[in-house]
């Protein structure tokens, strides 16, 4: 209908015009602009999205697949999986609860007019984030190590406390783990807090000073106000990251982790789907995370109000 | 416009340039997958000879090496979906069974193994098989054997030589512990090997050659029981720092004494050479203690078999380089000096130029391959099923954690639980 309209006004255009004049319609460029976005991710996301559906109802060998209807969905909910959503859900807890309020409290204080060298400690906190995770892993597995001689205990006997075996209990395990990602996505996690206090009012907080408001007020009924757009897309972002958590637990232990304490849903897709070369099973977990994740997500947004209209 | 044109013309010229030469020379690429440094080595090695005695059928070898896991991923990946996949490729005992299910992908090697099959270790061959095709060569036989850190020993007044049993095993630790700082073993508790040479040893496995499920039988419960007793009731044993043989962390606390001795087969000779520098002259090879009067002394365990897969630009080439590479009596004599590995041709075990001083007798000491040929009819095979990949993941995961790390469970238990498991993925 519009394409036609608009033609219809081209008429009166010289010839050469008509051509492009639907690049300048309200209703088509728009749609044109992000056709490249849409179609990658049609391409890129969709038809692999589709190919794992249809992958999660059948056997794959190499040259031979069966259809094999549910089969692979009635083995997904077995002690296995739950113990991996277990380990997955504490771990997003941990991390979307540290990374976003630490991250907070720092990016404050580097914000801070009274805080010196605050462009080094900005550099330095974000280099973390530059390291592949294959070489934090080696170091921390080094830090960790379940020797007298390892830093970590030998840091632990300077309060008496004796060696631990920190890749083998449960607790330090997930401790690990938490603290890997911490390290690691701190300083991005700052990055977006300061770019973000940057947009603060400052004629507001200068007003409520002026009307006697207090540090912690400020900060209530001023600053958080303001960023909290961005503290629900960092804890979306990192909920969504959480439950796709690979690597620190593949550098951890990366065959298997003793008694499955490290063992997450993305490894356990990755265990079962290749290294036991069961696909479709692969497959029908992935889509049962897929859900998992999107529900949260929405849960999470909803409660933060993000579906609401700006005023 | 012009320039523009002219400058495409001339990078098409480069471009195009090295390829002409290329072609003049006329080798064919093969690419080569490995997740071991030494048997890229031993490839490329393998290449060199090669194109001496076959210049017009020369090969210009590409031989890439990527960690354990990702190289198994990548490959049965590649294999799966039809491209991405290398000429020839190393497979691990463990993983073979992801490769041999559905249209198998990958090339039998029947008209080049067949006529030395005579003077091989059958048993090696018949692990990579399927309905009586072959499709991977190994690498060696992989014999268990022990090795005695002699200066511990001694110091704790123990004869090497009079260890004749597990139980005189056993006592001799009590001897060690009490004498000495170091335990008498360290045994894996994140990798399988300990506990399948030992019920290997006693013509046990974890699956029947039926394939059926034999985890949980009663030589095997008795096994763990008794590695868990020196562990934790008469405290001569540890599990391995690091989790497991090969961990930087054990290289350490074996080097400096840690342990008077360690079961492992004896491609692990190179092992002691590249990672433990301190014990060089100290170490004894001996064959593993027996369980019972006459039982075996030592057992096939570990292996990695070369593969041609079935995507090879020219798989007759293929197949050619690898007899030429791992089944030729040159390539045996290599095997076992380039690599320290016990090769698979038996017929070389004692000839001459194995026999030859090298490194690996100057670690350890002359009479390695009498050793060998002592034991030669002493090591079974084990039994690889689909669900060995499954098997070795409940084990390594659940089963020695928690008997030999944590000593939470019986080895009783721990078994029953992990054969159910195994059980339940059989459908």
């Amino acid at each position: 209908m519009t394409l036609f309209s608009q033609t219809g006004q081209a008429k009166r255009e010289p010839q050469t015009k008509v051509r492009y004049s639907f690049l300048y319609s309200r209703k088509i460029a728009p749609y044109l602009f992000i056709s490249p976005f849409i179609i990658s991710i049609l391409i890129l996301y969709l038809y692999p999205f589709i190919s794992a559906v249809k992958m999660s109802f059948e056997r794959v060998l190499p040259g031979q697949v069966f259809f094999v209807g549910l089969d692979n969905y009635e083995r997904v909910f077995n002690p296995v999986f739950f113990r991996a959503l277990q380990n997955t859900s504490v771990y997003v807890l941990l991390t979307v609860v540290i990374l976003t309020v630490i991250p907070l409290i720092l990016a404050l204080m580097l914000n801070h007019r009274l805080t010196r060298f605050s462009n080094f400690f900005r550099a330095a906190i974000f280099i973390p984030a530059l390291t592949s995770v294959v070489v934090a892993g080696t170091v921390f597995r080094l830090i960790f190590g379940e020797s007298d001689q390892a830093l970590a205990n030998q840091f632990l006997s300077l309060f008496g406390a004796s060696a631990l075996d920190w890749r083998y209990g449960s607790a330090t395990a997930m401790f690990l783990m938490v603290a890997m990602a911490s390290w690691r996505w701190m300083g991005v996690n700052i990055i977006y807090f300061l770019a973000a206090l940057q947009t603060v009012n400052k004629d507001l907080e200068e007003a409520s000073q002026m009307d006697g408001a207090n540090a912690w007020q400020r900060f209530r009924y001023v600053t958080l106000p303001a960023i909290k757009p961005i503290i629900v897309f960092l804890v979306t972002i990192s909920i969504i990251n959480g439950f796709r958590m690979f690597e620190e637990s593949y550098v951890l232990w990366e065959t298997s982790s003793p008694g499955y304490i490290g063992l997450t849903v993305v490894r356990y897709i990755y265990q079962q789907g290749i290294r036991n070369n069961d696909m479709g099973f692969g497959a029908a977990v992935g889509i049962i995370l897929l859900l998992i994740i999107f529900i949260v997500s929405m849960i999470q947004l909803y409660a933060t109000g993000a579906f609401k209209r700006e005023d | 416009m012009n320039k523009s044109i002219l400058a495409f013309a001339a990078s098409a010229v480069a471009l195009t340039a090295p390829q002409i030469v290329m072609a003049e020379s006329d080798p064919t690429t093969l690419t080569f997958w490995t997740f071991q440094q030494a048997h890229a080595t031993f490839f490329e090695d393998a290449t060199e000879r090669w194109n001496e005695a076959n210049p017009n059928r020369a090969i210009d070898m590409n031989a890439e090496v990527y960690p354990y896991d990702q190289m198994h991923s990548n490959l049965l990946l590649a294999l799966q979906s039809g491209r991405g996949a290398p000429d020839l490729a190393d497979i691990e005992i463990r993983q073979i069974s992801n490769y041999l299910q559905g249209d198998v992908p990958l090339v039998p090697l029947n008209d080049v193994v067949e006529p030395v099959l005579d003077d091989m270790v059958k048993s090696r061959f018949d692990i990579y098989s399927k309905d009586g095709s072959y499709y991977g060569v190994d690498y060696h036989v992989g014999a268990s054997v022990m090795y005695y850190n002699e200066e511990i020993m001694d110091q704790a007044g123990v004869d090497i030589d009079s260890i004749e049993t597990w139980d005189d095993y056993a006592a001799a630790g009590e001897q060690v512990v009490e004498n000495t700082d170091a335990v008498m073993t360290t045994f894996e508790s994140g990798d399988i090997f300990s506990f399948w040479i030992m019920i290997s040893q006693q013509g046990s496995d974890i699956f029947g050659e039926d394939g059926s499920v034999t985890l949980d039988n009663q030589t095997n419960i008795d096994t763990l029981q008794f590695m868990q007793d020196m562990i934790y009731e008469q405290e001569i044993a540890v599990p391995a720092p690091g989790g497991d043989h090969h961990s930087e962390e054990f290289f350490g606390y074996m080097n400096n004494g840690g342990a008077a001795s360690v079961m492992m087969p004896m491609w692990y000779m190179g092992r002691f050479l590249d990672n433990m520098p301190d014990l060089d002259g100290k170490m004894q090879i001996r064959p593993l203690p027996r369980w019972e009067e006459g039982g075996n002394r030592s057992a096939g365990m570990g292996g990695t078999g070369t593969v041609v897969t079935n995507q090879s630009v020219d798989e007759q080439l293929s197949k050619d380089f690898l007899a030429f590479a791992k089944l030729t009596e040159e390539a045996n004599i290599r095997l076992w000096t380039v690599l320290g590995f016990d090769p698979l041709r038996h017929d070389v075990w004692d000839s001459e130029a194995v026999q030859a001083d090298n490194a690996y007798y100057q670690y350890f000491h002359d009479d390695i391959f009498d050793i060998l040929l002592d034991i030669r009819d002493e090591i079974s095979g084990v039994n690889i099923t689909e669900l060995t990949p499954t098997a070795q993941q409940v084990i390594e995961t659940n089963t020695l954690y928690s008997t030999l790390r944590s000593d939470s469970m019986s080895a009783e238990e721990a078994l029953t639980q992990a054969a159910d498991e195994i059980r339940n993925r059989m459908r």
